[in-house]
């Protein structure tokens, strides 16, 4: 099976690595760089526990070869947090009680912040509709969705104060 | 966000004495929101090797012959075995057994036969995750296929054995509850309502699927599994003897578990054939589950078809109830599948209500389906929802509202302990108390106009019901040793102070999402009078933590914690001989109050418990024959099972033009006992609630008539999003058990067990003006379509 060289910035990191024509970028990240926060849940784009932002867009990494990712920036979850500080996002599901196993979060987080970027003050609906590609089994969303607000909050109070 | 939301607090901003009880954010959650935490599938391991299973495509077919030569050859493969390979026991035992009980093999790789799509055939050992997959494709088995049998009623009746030591495909017959007065209640009885219902197969979905890494070390012949387990304790014993694998030379590990439901109480054969190649290739092996497999093979819920009775007096007054069941076990029998719809099922089904006669029968089958087991609430979700829809069609007949039936029926406050017809002794309970909240929330009077408005209009509102009741912590051990259990049903703890102070508090138990670590030091702190910071929890590792029975049943709170209480107070009993000692003072005469220990009447003579563990440790001035440390291990054998209940109710509006259903309000008045965390325990019903909705509107494991699975995908099988699932509204009420130290009754089940009668129970309310009396879940709109027009569309 041909290889490729190929290059990824993950986290600001640069990384060069040989990959199959078949890996999925999910796989690169998590067996050969060792991002291991994002999850891989269902490796047929439904469940979205392995989504991350690819060159800033919210994208299913099992759905995603890695040859096709070369040359690109990755952000995972690891990348969340600056500096030992949360990111709101993560602040807003603490605080809301928006996890318990926690097998989703990585990829929920990772879409819900792509969706506070596009809309900062979403509605409950809207950010029902933007979470339709991430399954939770276990917080019956509401909390959530409530995180996603917090965020909002947060971010929105940050933003005033910059101004 | 509603108005009853429970708001978490920082832990930094509760004062140690109020830290039981306060909604504090979870300490596990930062590893969990950074990538930091550790599911079994990071584990990488030198040297390791990836382990994938050759499944049977076939639902029911005979294996004439299996080729592995193309698999051996290729690049990158270490070994493939089959089951002539397989020189352990190597035989799937059941953990229950009931005296009518037909015991089949279930070996962890079939030999000459296959029983579901899915059954595991053969594994390859292989250097990477990609080739070891590769190498399954090449391997190629020659089946006859027979034929296949889904419905637990079907394999009874008409279909060919499964097992030749399950004739008719009998697994057992089972019944519990008076049959003579039963029946002779119905003959006096003035009204009486009955119905057929399907309680459909549910697949468990956890997030992460289920996967093991296993490491052998020749030397020392140890063999360490980190697995998804919910109880590893089980999962070493059980282990232990299908590989034949000595106990204390197995550890196992759980990870961070992505979610269980109880889909990882079970040993299945995967695990196992992880641990055995790794001591056959004596190198790590990795196996994790695609997607697919949990659909294939973790063992699913539910699967009832029941005929269900009630009998009413001329006043409403129910006199009994009686319900005949066809339980659908799978292929064989899984972990503790013959306790699920017998124990867990039959004694639940009085319900909230004083029903003087009841009578249950149960008949297990096999079928062509993966084996079936405890799925959240196991047994009493099926339970609840036949009394409940058999309430609903009571009120109906009897032409009474149907929140005032139940009220009527209601087992009264002043009744408990409540002695059921059916084998248990309820607890607590309050049960008008929750109505009364739910009409409260509802606003009940106002919504019954509005659809009587509605309907002129021609819309179609309706309000279901579900007076839910819940058995938490199976319990005792003895009991439950009587009822057919292989293992006691306590659970242990060991807590211990460092000389420092701090507390490392272990617990057999095995949280999957709960929040035990912070739950768990929410409870030791409170007993040792300690900073919460100050205390570790430590779960989940057959090699830490003396013993376990695991988490399953909602019955961490209740069980685990009472058996952390258990050894916090024997380690209080103990620094208070030592306080008493240094003091100069008699024990008796030495109070214990927030950590402090002091003497009666003189404050300033006192020691804290802190300092009392430094003392223990340096054991420079112990009382006589008292042993230097501080610490106590536990075993807590509960004297009965807690019983949570509490009122749930749907408000959908339906349109006939479509059969489209749609929540208008989801409300929750839980009782369950009190709450160690109030946000965890709603975050537990929210939860709870979204499965039981994906019960009644949307999951169910579906097959063709060859036993192949329709619904194996995501894609296929209606996993619910966030859209599917209303706002939830949820308010508690506190009757706390008088069985355990806590008080606390159990909360991880209640939303799955109420949730589906309440959405099933309004559906058919809103569409009385159709005659519609049931529909099977789940409701879909078609089937919901079909019901309204089938009756003759609008009145």
């Amino acid at each position: 099976m041909a290889e490729h060289e190929i290059t990824l910035t993950v986290n600001g990191t640069d990384h060069e690595l040989t990959v199959e024509s078949r890996e999925l970028l999910v796989h690169a990240l998590r067996e050969e760089l060792g991002y291991t926060g994002l999850n891989v849940g269902c490796e047929s784009t439904m469940c979205g526990a392995c989504t991350v932002h690819l060159d800033g867009d919210a994208v299913k990494s099992c759905t995603v070869l890695a040859a096709q990712a070369d040359g690109q920036e990755v952000t995972t979850v690891e990348g969340l947090a600056e500096g030992g500080e949360f990111h709101p996002i993560q602040e807003g599901f603490q605080e809301e009680h928006g996890l318990q196993c926690g097998y989703c979060t990585p990829g929920m987080m990772m879409t819900a912040t792509q969706l506070l970027e596009e809309n900062p003050d979403p509605n409950d609906e809207e950010i029902r509709d933007a979470l339709e590609g991430n399954l939770c089994r276990c917080t019956g969303y509401q909390n959530i969705v409530n995180a996603v607000e917090n965020a909002a909050e947060k971010m929105g109070a940050s933003t005033q104060g910059d101004d | 966000m509603t108005e009853m939301s429970v708001e978490s607090v920082d832990p930094d901003d509760v004062d140690a004495a109020d830290i039981l009880g306060s909604a504090i954010e979870r300490r596990e959650d930062p590893a969990l929101l950074t990538g930091d935490a550790e599911y079994t599938d990071d584990i990488q391991l030198p040297q390791m090797t990836h382990m994938a299973v050759k499944r049977s495509q076939h639902a029911h077919a005979t294996i004439e012959g299996i080729d592995t030569s193309a698999a051996e050859a290729m690049d990158d493969v270490v070994a493939v075995y089959t089951a002539e390979d397989i020189d352990v026991p190597g035989n799937l035992p059941t953990g229950w057994l009931l005296d009518t009980l037909n015991q089949v093999d279930h070996p962890i790789l079939a030999d000459d036969r296959v029983r579901y799509q899915g059954d595991a055939i053969a594994v390859v050992i292989a250097e990477e995750r990609y080739a070891a997959h590769d190498a399954v494709d090449a391997i190629d088995v020659d089946c006859e296929r027979l034929e296949a049998v889904t419905s637990p009623r079907e394999a009874l009746d008409t279909a060919p054995d499964l097992h030749d030591d399950a004739p008719g495909n009998t697994a057992f017959e089972w019944e519990i509850g008076d049959a003579e007065k039963t029946s002779a209640a119905f003959e006096s009885a003035s009204h009486t309502a009955s119905i057929d219902l399907e309680n459909q197969l549910i697949i468990p979905n956890a997030m992460e699927p289920r996967a093991a890494v296993a490491d052998y070390n020749p030397s020392t012949e140890e063999l360490e599994v980190a697995m998804t387990t919910q109880n590893p304790h089980l999962h070493r014993l059980l282990m232990s003897g299908v590989i034949d694998h000595p106990e204390h030379k197995l550890q196992i590990r759980a990870p961070d578990v992505g979610g269980g439901f109880g889909s990882k109480i079970h040993h299945y054969a995967d695990e196992a054939l992880a641990a055995w190649t790794a001591k056959q290739v004596e190198r790590p092996v990795k196996w994790v589950a695609t997607r697919t497999e949990t659909y294939l093979t973790d063992a699913q819920g539910r699967g009832h078809e029941t005929h269900g009775e009630i009998a009413m007096d001329d006043d409403g007054t129910i006199v009994g109830l009686k319900v005949e069941t066809e339980a659908n076990l799978g292929a064989y029998l899984s972990t503790f599948a013959p306790a699920v719809p017998t124990y867990l099922y039959g004694t639940l089904l009085s319900g909230q209500y004083d029903i003087p006669a009841i009578h249950c029968e149960v008949t297990g089958a096999f079928t062509n389906v993966p084996p079936v087991d405890a799925y959240r609430g196991a047994g009493r979700p099926e339970a609840s929802y036949v009394v409940e829809r058999l309430i609903h069609l009571a009120a109906k007949k009897m032409e009474m509202d149907p929140a005032e039936f139940r009220r009527q029926n209601f087992v009264p406050d002043d009744a408990f302990p409540y002695e059921t017809q059916v084998a248990v002794a309820y607890d607590s309970g309050e049960y008008e108390k929750t109505l009364d909240r739910a009409l409260e929330m509802l606003d009940y009077e106002d919504f019954r106009e509005r659809q009587r408005e509605a309907r002129e209009e021609g819309r179609y509102l309706g309000v279901g019901f579900s007076a839910y009741i819940e058995a938490c912590g199976l319990a005792p051990s003895e009991l439950a040793g009587q009822l057919g259990a292989q293992a006691g049903l306590w659970e242990s703890s060991l807590v211990r102070f460092q000389p420092s102070g701090t507390v490392t508090a272990y617990c057999g138990t095995s949280g999957h999402g709960q929040g035990h670590d912070t739950t768990y030091a929410q409870i030791v702190a409170n007993e040792l009078g300690i900073d919460y910071e100050d205390v570790d929890v430590v779960e989940g590792d057959t090699d830490e933590i003396p013993q376990g029975m695991g988490t399953y049943g909602s019955r961490s709170a209740a069980v685990g914690g009472s058996a952390l209480v258990k050894s916090s107070q024997k380690v209080v009993e103990k620094a208070r001989s030592i306080a008493a000692h240094q003091l100069e003072a008699s024990e008796a005469d030495i109070d214990f109050e927030n950590g402090e220990f002091h003497v009666t009447g003189a404050p300033d003579r006192s020691m804290h418990i802190t300092e009392v563990a430094e003392q223990a440790y340096l054991a420079h001035n112990m009382p006589d024959e008292t042993e230097p440390g501080l610490e106590a291990t536990s075993f807590y054998d509960p004297d009965n099972f807690v019983f949570p209940f509490g009122m749930h109710a749907a408000i959908v509006e339906i349109d006939p033009d479509t059969g489209e259903i749609e929540f208008e309000r989801y409300v929750a008045v839980d009782d369950v006992g009190n709450q160690i965390n109030p946000k965890i325990v709603e975050g537990q019903i929210h939860g709870g609630v979204a499965q039981g909705i994906g019960q009644a509107l949307y999951e169910a494991a579906e097959y063709d008539e060859n036993g192949q699975l329709l619904t194996g995908s995501m894609q296929d099988y209606a996993v619910p999003k966030a859209e599917h699932i209303p706002e939830m509204e949820t308010d508690s009420t506190v009757t706390p058990s008088p069985h355990n130290p806590l008080g606390v009754k159990g909360v991880g089940e209640a939303g799955t067990i109420a949730a589906p009668q309440a959405v099933v129970n309004a559906v058919v309310d809103a569409l009385e003006p159709f005659g519609v009396d049931h529909i099977d879940m789940p409701l879909k709109d078609e089937k919901v379509w079909r019901a309204i027009h089938e009756n003759g569309g609008e009145n």
